[in-house]
């Protein structure tokens, strides 16, 4: 088995290792029949555009335990997924930072690429923890109201 | 800094001594006969495959008539457990154990399809196969008990002697696959009842493509392959000449080294690595401490996995595996560690050093401050610190 240049130089030197402490979502995948442990943290960001308002991913770390592959694509991912818009980072797929990295072994293509699948669980949580915040609110308003 | 080159892999293999490179050359070209041709280069062919026959015997106090030369270790188990089988189609139960190399499980695994029952034997938290469950699982139609005499990944000894005395009490043939410990612990066929031994020449200096099953005289087996009845009718195709001289030469160094320091001179050293790893936290050693062959190390380590640490270790010069060399072609974890009741991640975290030579200390120092700043480096990535 033998792996790219550039999974060697992510898996050497990996980018955005760490944890962000109040992350806006976090993800966690992974599978130990593999021995593939994947946690990614964001930090969601807003932009002007001339149409508005967007969201996107301002920061983002990753920890990851697993083999060379499962380092090298959480590093890629980071890499990828940085200043991309939460629209554009769902589209992320395990592909893309495949090759990106100039292609996996087959045989890792499906334990250790879990990268993607970790920023779309962060995203969601940041939806979700979103929308819990927004029903809060609404709720808190309706209090306020009534009484 | 120059970086060093440290091999610690003997497990997978070994490079091919001098000595018996020098001993295997002029059968390549020179004395190219086939052994089975009447002329003199035949007859020459002959004469040096005999010689080397008796050698491997010797170092097992076996007859050389009970020597059958294979391609290698995977041959030798899958000639004696189908071997076997074929000679004696009454019986169809077969007792192994959970922490088997694949050439034996997957055989017995084929057996299994084609209508076989086989008890896989547990062992305990040192990997050692238990006893008194091998004798419950005997049975009317057991035929075989196959129990590997050293453990490739963790380097447990097993009491094959013990076994050997079960399976004679209750009439059932012992296959133990002896590829780790050949030409390393002292092995007596006169003192102990082992029907059916394997053997491969490469983790022992030796070449790489040959090896050989011991055959207990009176055992009966059928041949897997179908030709002109080489080897007693047990292996046909033309000898591989210059790898079974190989063998012998390799054979003839193991015994000298049995008796002499040199093995103890590894144990040495590997007692002192094996210390100074111990010492790193978060790490558990796999395996048994004192029923373990000289030149091995298992370890665990929390949190991290074990190729990437390998692959750290390699930019390093340090040449070693995780579980065995065989398994990193499959994702799962190491099935010898998960029978030894680890979990699933800690196994993924496991590295095997098994040493060729004694290791100096300068050495000793680079490898454990390899390890050492590797796995902090893995760590500092990982969630689980």
């Amino acid at each position: 088995m033998k792996y790219s240049k550039k999974v060697i130089e992510h898996f050497t030197n990996p980018k955005n290792v760490g944890e962000i402490k109040n992350a806006d979502g976090t993800g966690k995948v992974g599978n130990p029949v593999c021995g593939d442990i994947m946690w990614v943290y964001i930090k969601v960001g807003k932009r002007k555009t001339k149409k508005g308002e967007e969201e996107y991913i301002k920061d983002i770390k990753f920890q990851t335990m697993g083999c060379a592959a499962a380092i090298a694509t959480s590093s890629m991912l980071t890499e990828l997924a940085k200043g991309k818009t939460l629209k554009e980072a769902k589209k992320l797929s395990r592909k893309d930072i495949a090759d990106a990295l100039d292609g996996l072994p087959p045989i890792k293509m499906h334990c250790s690429n879990l990268a993607a699948d970790a920023l779309h669980k962060a995203i969601e949580d940041y939806e979700k923890k979103k929308k819990v915040r927004a029903k809060r609110r609404k709720d808190e308003n309706q209090t306020n109201t009534n009484l | 800094m120059k970086t060093k080159k440290i091999y610690l892999d003997a497990a997978a293999t070994t490079p091919v001594a001098r000595e018996v490179l020098d001993a295997m050359l002029p059968y390549f070209s020179e004395r190219f006969g086939n052994a089975s041709s009447l002329h003199a280069f035949g007859r020459e062919a002959r004469e040096a495959i005999e010689k080397a026959r008796e050698k491997v015997a010797g170092v097992i106090n076996a007859k050389p008539e009970e020597i059958v030369f294979t391609s290698g270790g995977t041959e030798a188990d899958n000639l004696a457990i189908e071997g076997l089988a074929l000679a004696h189609p009454d019986k169809k139960h077969i007792i192994t154990s959970a922490i088997e190399h694949p050439a034996v499980l997957e055989t017995c695994k084929t057996l299994e399809k084609q209508g076989y029952d086989v008890s896989y034997i547990p062992v305990d938290s040192e990997g050692i196969v238990d006893l008194d469950r091998l004798e419950q699982e005997i049975r009317d139609e057991t035929l075989l008990v196959s129990i590997m005499h050293i453990n490739n990944e963790i380097g447990t000894i097993q009491p094959i002697k013990k076994i050997a005395k079960i399976c004679q009490e209750h009439g059932i043939y012992f296959h133990t696959d002896a590829v780790q410990s050949f030409g390393k612990l002292k092995l007596d066929m006169k003192k102990i009842k082992v029907d059916l031994l394997s053997i491969s020449a490469h983790k022992l200096f030796g070449p790489k493509g040959v090896g050989a099953l011991y055959v207990r005289n009176g055992v009966k087996l059928k041949a897997l392959l179908s030709g002109g009845g080489h080897e007693q009718g047990l292996r046909s195709g033309t000898e591989n000449t210059a790898g079974i001289v190989g063998l012998g030469k390799a054979s003839e160094i193991a015994v000298k080294k049995i008796s002499g320091n040199e093995y103890k001179n590894i144990e040495k050293t590997r007692n002192k690595l094996l210390e100074r790893l111990l010492e790193i936290q978060g790490v558990r050693l796999n395996g048994s401490k004192e029923k373990r062959i000289f030149n091995n190390i298992n370890v665990s380590f929390q949190g991290i996995e074990g190729e990437a640490l390998v692959l750290m270790l390699d930019k390093k010069g340090i040449a070693c595996s995780t579980g065995s060399a065989c398994s990193s072609h499959k994702l799962e974890p190491s099935h010898v560690l998960l029978a030894l009741g680890l979990s699933e991640l800690e196994a993924h975290g496991s590295l095997r050093l098994t040493l060729a030579y004694p290791l100096t200390e300068d050495e000793i120092e680079y490898v454990t401050s390899a390890i050492e700043e590797s796995v902090r480096k893995l760590r500092r990535i990982s969630p689980f610190k």
